[in-house]
């Protein structure tokens, strides 16, 4: 009869205790959680390395406190895996009751957060990721990098436009590389331009010499490139190898492979290549000479297009907090952010409010030395481009 | 014409460095009859060792290659005598098991110590660019490579089947019970054997830095190739895994510049075609041991 009690007893009391709990408020009223998802580890690393910089360094400048609420960063380490970042965006909604998640270093990883935050109506805020279908995904999406559309397109139009007539073209096969190769020949062919030769090289494989052989063999005036940033290096070291540098064929293509965190590791081979791109370190705005000062002094090493998009991404998070007096809805948030316009280290920049992607300035930019080190050296500016990926619907 | 010699010379030289970065496994593999996964993970060890020594501590490039051997082949043989040669007696499975997580911890250790981000080795002016002959593009880091791996071969080859070590090695391998009872220290010819096995691979970490890209993930990255040559090549012999990454480096090669929308596949065919051919491999034993 006791045992019984007692399991009644028992019973009873395991049935109330989590009401209880829940009936305890689960997180002060003055602080605003942001869960930071981002590859830490990794051959995307880099990326998230600059991302978590850039965030330190504006709330060590604006500091933590906006609209009289106190902002807290919970950072996550996905080694760019979706199946992790779906994971780690569950805890931080259901467990640590974010407002905003951020971050996310590749499109996959934008893509399997998409349906959770549609689902807890909270803003998704993308810094890296660079394909145009991200922010269609879900209404709750924000863009502060860039799409791959605006750079290749640009590119592909500066280039028929300067004299190049034959381009053969090196893309990485996955998402991004097919969407760069896409804009860019559009493009580029619709102004008279000629693709003479076009090769995907595999992901997985870094030895670029067949394939480098190839677009050496097909005589074009120039090529157009893009590998993923990390790959940057070992295509230029090998592009110099085989004398393409000497046989006059220029690269060109959107900035990622020539990223300011690699540039100066690449060597003289690099010199003359012409990328468009949102960010170079060497852009001549005082904002960014003193976002680029600050950075440096704070981390040792410039900041590349990944660290501008992560101190834009948090920038757009304070301000949108202030318009909404503090307010976490994730409605009001959303409506507060389209539109939004500023000024950022890479020149002025705006949230479209009908897509909620980036509207940015893209620049044309030569590799030059300047005081001994290599610079996107800025010589040519398209303004207010959006995503041409969404337009053309 | 030309084209064709200098993809030529390019399938050589990426199959002389596939040959060192392997030829160790198929010592390990074939002499010693033990599944070393980990053997990446020896040749990930030289090439940073020689980056560090090069970058950072400002050693020349030749004098890092020889120290990248040595390096590797010191940690061998400290994992040899700690845990390796405790599963030498036990299942393949085991020593799968073993060596796969090996992998994974150095592939953590790395990405701890060193970061993620690709590190390249700072070269001498006089290994970049190419020679012209005749119109064919020698990449002079390339024929560094296809000389030194030449060299290398040669010398593997005279070791083991002229010298006394070599033949104290096949008797090891071939009966160690025997070999006990004739006074051949067999573990300590085990040991050594496996040490070198593992400076070879930390030589070809060190060279092939420059054009695989060397980062954390090197081991598993290439393991694949690394399996791919020591199976093709047949596990019994030196001049087999020899004459499979020649092979396999050159219609890599020529896969990938002649069709390069299939290129990448070139090298698997090629290797299910011979093992559909010769199971055991280009130059393996009719029958397993």
């Amino acid at each position: 009869m006791f045992n019984r009690r007692k399991l009644l007893l028992w019973g009873a009391a395991s049935a109330v205790l989590p009401g209880l709990c829940a009936s305890v408020p689960a997180r002060a009223d003055d602080a605003v959680k942001i869960g930071l998802i981002l590859p830490m580890t990794g051959g995307q690393a880099s990326t998230g390395k600059q991302i978590d910089n850039a965030i330190k360094l504006y709330m060590q400048q604006k500091g933590d406190t906006v609209a009289g609420k106190k902002i807290e960063i919970i950072l996550k380490d996905d080694a760019a895996v979706p199946d992790n970042t779906k994971r780690l965006a569950q805890e931080l909604i259901v467990n640590d009751k974010v407002s905003f998640i951020a971050g996310f270093g590749v499109t996959p990883a934008a893509l399997a957060a998409a349906p959770l935050a549609t689902q807890a109506k909270i803003p998704e805020v993308v810094m890296a990721a660079g394909t145009s279908i991200i922010t269609e995904r879900s209404p709750y999406i924000v863009r502060t990098s860039f799409t791959l559309a605006q750079s290749s397109t640009i590119i592909g139009d500066w280039a028929v436009k300067n004299g190049i007539k034959k381009v053969a073209t090196l893309t990485s096969d996955y998402a991004p590389g097919n969407d760069a190769l896409t804009f860019f020949k559009q493009h580029f062919t619709a102004g008279g331009g000629e693709v003479v030769e076009e090769v995907k090289v595999p992901l997985a494989n870094p030895d670029f010499a067949p394939f480098l052989q190839r677009m050496k063999d097909a005589k074009p005036d120039a090529m157009f490139v893009f590998v993923p940033a990390g790959q940057g290096g070992n295509f230029m070291k090998q592009y110099a190898e085989r004398g393409l540098d000497k046989s006059g064929i220029k690269v060109i293509g959107p900035g990622d492979v020539m990223d300011d965190d690699l540039l100066n590791n690449m060597g003289d081979a690099a010199l003359g290549a012409v990328t468009a791109h949102l960010y170079s370190a060497a852009h001549p705005s005082a904002m960014n000479k003193d976002f680029v000062a600050a950075y440096k002094k704070a981390y040792g090493n410039r900041p590349g297009f990944m660290a501008v998009s992560g101190y834009d991404g948090i920038h757009l998070i304070y301000e949108a907090l202030k318009k909404t007096n503090g307010a976490t809805d994730g409605d009001k948030l959303i409506e507060a952010m389209k539109g939004m316009k500023w000024e950022s280290p890479r020149g002025p920049i705006s949230i479209d409010p009908e897509t909620r992607d980036i509207v940015q300035n893209i620049y044309i930019r030569k590799v030059e030395k300047v005081d001994g080190e290599l610079y996107n050296v800025e010589f040519a500016t398209f303004e207010a481009v959006k995503d041409s990926g969404k337009t053309k619907k | 014409m030309a084209s064709i010699l200098t993809n030529l010379f390019d399938g050589v030289a990426y199959g002389m460095l596939l040959f060192v970065l392997a030829c160790g496994l198929a010592v390990t593999l074939g002499l010693m009859n033990f599944v070393n996964l980990a053997h990446g993970a020896f040749a990930m060890a030289g090439g940073y060792i020689c980056a560090v020594l090069v970058n950072n501590s400002g050693w020349p490039f030749f004098a890092g290659l020889p120290l990248a051997f040595v390096g590797s082949a010191v940690i061998g043989i400290a994992l040899e005598r700690t845990l390796y040669r405790h599963l030498y007696a036990r299942s393949h499975l085991d020593q799968v098991l073993f060596s796969i997580g090996l992998v994974f911890m150095s592939v953590a250790a790395v990405d701890y110590i060193m970061g993620s981000s690709r590190v390249f080795i700072k070269l001498p002016a006089a290994l970049e660019g190419q020679i012209d002959l005749f119109g064919v593009g020698i990449g002079r880091y390339r024929l560094m490579i296809v000389v030194i791996c030449g060299l290398l071969t040669l010398a593997l080859q005279l070791i083991l089947a002229k010298t006394r070590f070599g033949s104290r090695l096949r008797a090891a391998v071939d009966d160690p019970r025997a070999a006990i009872g004739l006074g051949i220290n067999v573990p300590q010819v085990f040991a050594f054997t496996f040490a070198f096995g593992c400076g070879l691979a930390g030589l070809g970490g060190a060279l092939s830095a420059e054009i695989l890209g060397l980062d954390p993930y090197f081991p598993l990255k290439f393991m694949i190739y690394f399996l791919i040559v020591v199976t093709v090549g047949g596990s019994s012999s030196i001049t087999g895994p020899f004459l499979a990454s020649l092979l396999l480096g050159i219609a890599d090669v020529a896969g990938k510049y002649y069709v390069p929308k299939v290129g990448p596949f070139v090298i698997y065919t090629v290797m299910i075609v011979i093992l559909l051919w010769r199971p055991n491999g280009l130059f393996g034993r009719t029958a397993a041991r």
